[in-house]
């Protein structure tokens, strides 16, 4: 039960932060389109960074 | 023109296979004992006995008239190390028996499978007996060098691989265009080097890291799109083998870091002193220890998630017979498998492509070389 609700929290956590990431490249590619695939590239590195943070939390917390 | 058209071909065989899992595990899905899988804790068990490793190589099996389970598949060998030494015999001798009631002696060496795992029978026991908790009491289990369906898996990638890449330099011997399998692997190649290693390595050391780079992105990738067909692989989703990518990784980035990047990790430059050794504590352990952990939990949890979710899907047929009819339900869950498989394609790149990202990333923080011209 409490896993469960802990398991909830990562997600909204982790949701928080990939919605700010995705959002900010999305502004930072309209305003650059010129820097597009940089910035791509950074948004999936720093989305992984936190994936792993929130997948590792869940199997801790398994 | 061809390789958007041969990527395009590739893509279609991929959602073709993908939605033939459906048929796969409709037909392997009355694995008990009573023959229906139907309430929600055997579909539970019936997903993560598919998200496990197995013996034999099972394509689906069956129950026909006269009442008798038929497999049907391939055995894969056996290779144990017992107490009394190694043990060599085809898995088609334990009759896909999983809960220990099929005995196979080898010499003085009675061996049971109980749940995948191959145990062995305790000096003077002729059967297993279990706890309360469904443990065996007389039995220990043994070392175990099988080639399993993961490992025939591994073999299979590691083949596809030598075929298309060595048919691809052949290529070059002939003329600067590749044609065939080469034309779809070479834009991948240029890929990783152009826009992974050259950008995160730095153009100066690059060419060292990339027969690793290449071999573990391929590895990864074939083996995510060998896991989304019917044959039911799930290497990726073992926890052992992405930690064993995860240790390569951590080994070359560590044995290959530059005396700055250990300069900067044990002795930080412009930091006061007192907390200089805390800062080499924390960075020793996040190179060590927390960087492979999460490269190797991101690509686990990645893949079980993505087959545990097609794995319920495909269980919906079974859940929500009842209620909607065995075609609406079957309709749905096809439908649902197809949508989530397409999306699975995705992940099983972007997995392969981040793992290859990140252990660039984390060789290139190695094998930097600062200037010291300016002050830090």
């Amino acid at each position: 039960m409490y896993n469960l609700i802990g398991a909830g929290l990562i997600v909204i956590g982790g949701g928080i932060g990939l919605g700010q990431i995705g959002g900010k490249a999305m502004e930072g590619i309209a305003r650059q389109p010129e820097a597009a695939g940089k910035i791509q590239t950074a948004m999936i590195i720093i989305g992984a960074l936190l994936e792993g943070l929130a997948f590792g939390a869940l199997i801790l917390g398994k | 023109m061809i390789a958007t058209k041969s990527i395009k071909f590739f893509t279609i065989l991929a959602v073709v296979f993908s939605s033939l899992t459906c048929f796969a595990a409709s037909g392997g899905s009355t694995d008990t004992k009573e023959g229906q899988v139907n309430t929600p804790e055997s579909i539970n068990a019936y997903i993560k006995h598919h998200l496990a490793d197995s013996h034999d190589f099972a394509l689906y099996s069956y129950t026909n008239d006269a009442g008798e389970r038929k497999h049907v598949g391939f055995p894969l060998p056996v290779i144990v190390w017992t107490s009394k030494g190694l043990k060599t015999f085809m898995s088609s001798e334990f009759h896909h028996n999983d809960d220990g009631h099929v005995i196979v002696e080898k010499g003085d060496v009675k061996l049971v499978k109980i749940h995948s795992k191959i145990y062995e029978l305790n000096e003077g026991a002729d059967h297993v007996v279990f706890d309360a908790h469904h443990h065996a009491t007389n039995a220990h289990k043994v070392l175990d060098f099988s080639i399993t369906k993961s490992v025939f898996g591994m073999l299979l990638a590691g083949l596809l691989m030598l075929l298309g890449f060595s048919s691809l330099a052949r290529g070059y011997k002939k003329g600067a265009i590749p044609t065939g399998v080469g034309r779809l692997l070479e834009p991948l190649v240029l890929y990783v080097r152009d826009d992974i290693a050259r950008p995160n390595i730095g153009e100066k050391k690059y060419k060292k890291f990339m027969p690793y780079l290449l071999t573990v992105f391929f590895f990864i990738w074939i083996l995510n799109l060998l896991g989304l067909t019917p044959l039911g692989f799930n290497v990726t989703g073992q926890i052992a083998v992405t930690a064993c990518l995860a240790i390569f990784t951590a080994v070359i980035y560590l044995t290959n870091g530059s005396k700055d990047f250990w300069a900067h990790t044990l002795w930080m430059p412009g930091v006061p002193k007192i907390l200089r050794p805390v800062l080499a504590l924390i960075e020793l352990v996040g190179f060590v220890l927390i960087k492979p952990f999460s490269l190797l939990v991101r690509l686990f949890a990645n893949i079980t998630a993505g087959h545990f979710v097609v794995m319920s899907l495909i269980a919906l047929m079974i859940t929500l017979k009842n209620q909607f009819g065995p075609v609406a339900s079957t309709g749905m869950s096809l439908l649902l498998t197809l949508f989530i498989s397409v999306i699975e394609i995705l992940v099983a790149f972007l997995q392969a492509f981040i793992f290859t990202m990140l252990s660039a990333l984390f060789i290139g923080m190695a094998v930097e070389e600062h200037d010291h011209e300016h002050a830090h």
